[in-house]
């Protein structure tokens, strides 16, 4: 898996910054929805635990970033709370599925809230701004986790996604759910 | 009962006892004994390059600003306004030549001495005098980078405390370009349970193959060869070249070097797989060539554990700080450090090797340091069964010929034995019946 090299982080800082502008928001309702829809069925796989599901609504070459920093900067520069290419991802569920995760064993249930869904239109892609509200029952407690979310779509999949923990720079208790 | 009997009596030669982890009272002593009695682990150089820089903190609980002051010295000042008590500075980092309080607005400068309070005339006393400057640690050092403070005034000088520990600190830090590294960002973790469970694991060499199996499993799931990542745990790790060290002072030092091979590209080779390894090999070894390998080490994780008592662990390449929040919440921060190469030892490819870095620092934290914090907070909830009132650590003892003392008075024993904890649980008792003398300095 060679795609995560110079070129991909550029793109990547480049295409996460300053896109949330008026003019490149997107107003079609039809689009919209597609998104809304695509945000939600992402939240119940992992909900329900269809991990391998979960995973197939990304593109092949494809990334998960969550950053660590207050005001994220470049991941080649500092590291995250992850960052996460197609076989990390993969690694992340084999670990899930291996049974001795203990971190989740038994595994946390989850309810994940999506909201606030915002499109923008950024050349031939999809940027997606939404809130995430994840509740999760472990041992006894519930816990919530805070984000908002960036979805960068393309031929309706998902490329990138950056995961903005309202605690990314506190210390997480447990951070073994997938995001 | 006296306070050393009572302490003898909770450590003893093969186990502690459970209220050593669950009593607020102990915790209470300990905030004292132990984070106001030795010198602890504060921050690192790199977070303060400049004058002006600081960031906050905490020495045990009480909260402190770690300042680079004006002139360029570090100072560790109690974030405590002389006043009527509020936090000066409510910020994480930043750089400030005064610090003011929002509450009534009595200023500092970053040396902590006062600058002002508003309406001085409403006052009697001298405010040039002195006992009103903020409160600070009086003696503050820095090891090669690593900043350390304490309170006790009976404390031995810092290269002292660390004594056999510099060996191997060293080591980690020589083998990067320029003998150093800066501090870039960090995986910060709690858990539910006593900041002595996560010192105790420090150097344990007994869990891995247990608490880490769905890590070790998940490395090795391309391999044919199961030899990635602490794979040499598996088997017979005893009889493995690997060892555990003590040092004294409860520090402690678990070597896994000699676990791998003596050649450039060894370290990398048992590398899991990472983000962006492959494009970033290709890159390193066409610009490199035959130095290739070296440089490729720099973004493998360092098989080493060096723990300096009570609070820092520098492991793999990371800095971990282990910070008490109560008897039963700890936070541990795993600062990830890269490399500078300003002597360009590397020719321009530093950039490549902490692109790599950054991510192979990523991989433990979320997959195996979270199955341990699991299992310390398991830890301190089967504590709660206060009938059962002792917890174990006599891995290794009364076998004749296991632990070896060494000609320098450290002692030496096969990875997974469990004499480090007996030994550094051994200086905890002694710290819980000293009175340190604290001082502060204003
Ligand atoms: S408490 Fe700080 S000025 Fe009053
Ligand atoms: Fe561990």
């Amino acid at each position: 898996m060679t795609y995560v090299n110079d070129r991909f982080y550029e793109e990547l800082v480049a295409s996460f910054s300053d896109w949330q502008r008026p003019e490149l928001e997107v107003a079609d309702v039809a689009t919209r929805d597609e998104c809304r829809r695509l945000l939600e069925r992402e939240a119940r796989l992992l909900d329900e635990g269809r991990y391998e599901d979960w995973l197939a609504l990304y593109a092949d070459e494809c990334v998960v970033w969550v950053p660590a920093a207050e005001r994220p900067g470049d991941p080649r520069r500092e590291v995250s709370v992850f960052f996460d290419d197609r076989q990390r991802l993969e690694d992340r569920i084999f670990r899930l599925r291996t049974g001795k995760a203990w971190s989740q064993v038994p595994p946390s249930r989850t309810v994940r809230m999506v909201s606030n869904v915002e499109v923008f239109r950024a050349a031939e892609k999809l940027m997606v701004r939404s809130n995430l509200l994840l509740a999760e029952l472990r041992a006894g407690e519930t816990r919530q986790l805070a984000a908002w979310c960036a979805h960068r779509l393309a031929h309706g999949k998902i490329e990138a996604k950056q995961i903005n923990l309202l605690e990314r720079d506190q210390s997480l208790r447990n951070p073994s759910v997938l995001l | 009962m006296s306070t050393s009997i009572f302490f003898e009596h909770l450590v003893q030669e093969d186990r502690v006892h459970r209220s050593i982890y669950t009593d607020p009272l102990i915790f209470e002593l300990e905030m004292t004994h132990i984070f106001g009695g030795v010198w602890c682990y504060l921050a690192h150089e790199s977070q303060l390059p400049r004058p002006d820089d600081y960031l906050t903190g905490k020495l045990g609980l009480r909260p402190i600003i770690v300042v680079r002051d004006s002139s360029g010295k570090l100072r560790a000042l109690f974030n405590r306004c002389t006043h009527r008590g509020a936090r000066v500075c409510r910020e994480t980092r930043g750089s400030a030549r005064t610090f003011q309080c929002p509450y009534h607005g009595w200023t500092y400068f970053n040396t902590g001495k006062l600058r002002g309070v508003p309406w001085p005339e409403g006052y009697a006393c001298d405010f040039a005098e002195g006992k009103y400057n903020l409160a600070q640690v009086p003696r503050v050092e820095s090891y090669r980078g690593f900043i350390f403070g304490t309170l006790n005034a009976d404390a031995p000088p810092l290269g002292d405390y660390l004594g056999a520990a510099k060996r191997p600190i060293d080591e980690w830090l020589d083998r990067n370009p320029g003998s150093r590294v800066v501090v870039a960002e960090a995986n910060r973790l709690k858990f539910k349970g006593n900041w002595k469970l996560a010192y105790d694991n420090a150097a344990d060499g007994y869990h891995v193959v247990f608490s880490h199996r769905s890590l070790l499993e998940t490395e090795n799931r391309h391999a044919a060869d199961p030899t990635k990542g602490m794979s040499f745990y598996m088997g017979k790790p005893d009889e493995a070249p690997m060892y555990v060290q003590y040092f004294g002072r409860g520090h402690h030092f678990k070597d896994k070097r000699p676990n791998v091979e003596r050649r450039p590209g060894a370290l990398w080779e048992i590398e899991g797989a990472q983000p962006g390894m492959a494009a970033y090999e290709k890159l390193i070894r066409e610009r490199l060539g035959a130095r290739a390998l070296r440089a490729l080490d720099l973004a493998a994780s360092e098989p080493v554990n060096i723990n300096i008592f009570p609070n820092l662990s520098i492991l793999g390449n990371h800095i971990q700080v282990f910070q008490p929040l109560a008897v039963d919440e700890t936070e541990s921060v795993w600062y990830a450090t890269a490399i500078v190469d300003e002597a360009n030892e590397l020719e321009g490819m530093a950039d490549a090797v902490n692109a790599i870095r950054m991510r192979t620092q990523e991989s433990f934290p979320n997959f195996g340091e979270v199955d341990d914090a699991a299992n310390f907070e398991e830890i301190q909830k089967g504590l709660a069964a206060c009938e059962d009132e002792w917890v174990y650590m006599h891995r290794g003892l009364g076998i004749p010929g296991r632990v070896q003392r060494l000609a320098d008075g450290t002692l030496k024993a096969p990875a997974t034995d469990e004499v480090f904890m007996r030994e550094h649980m051994k200086e905890w008792q002694r710290l819980m019946t000293t009175r340190p003398n604290i001082q502060l300095s204003r």
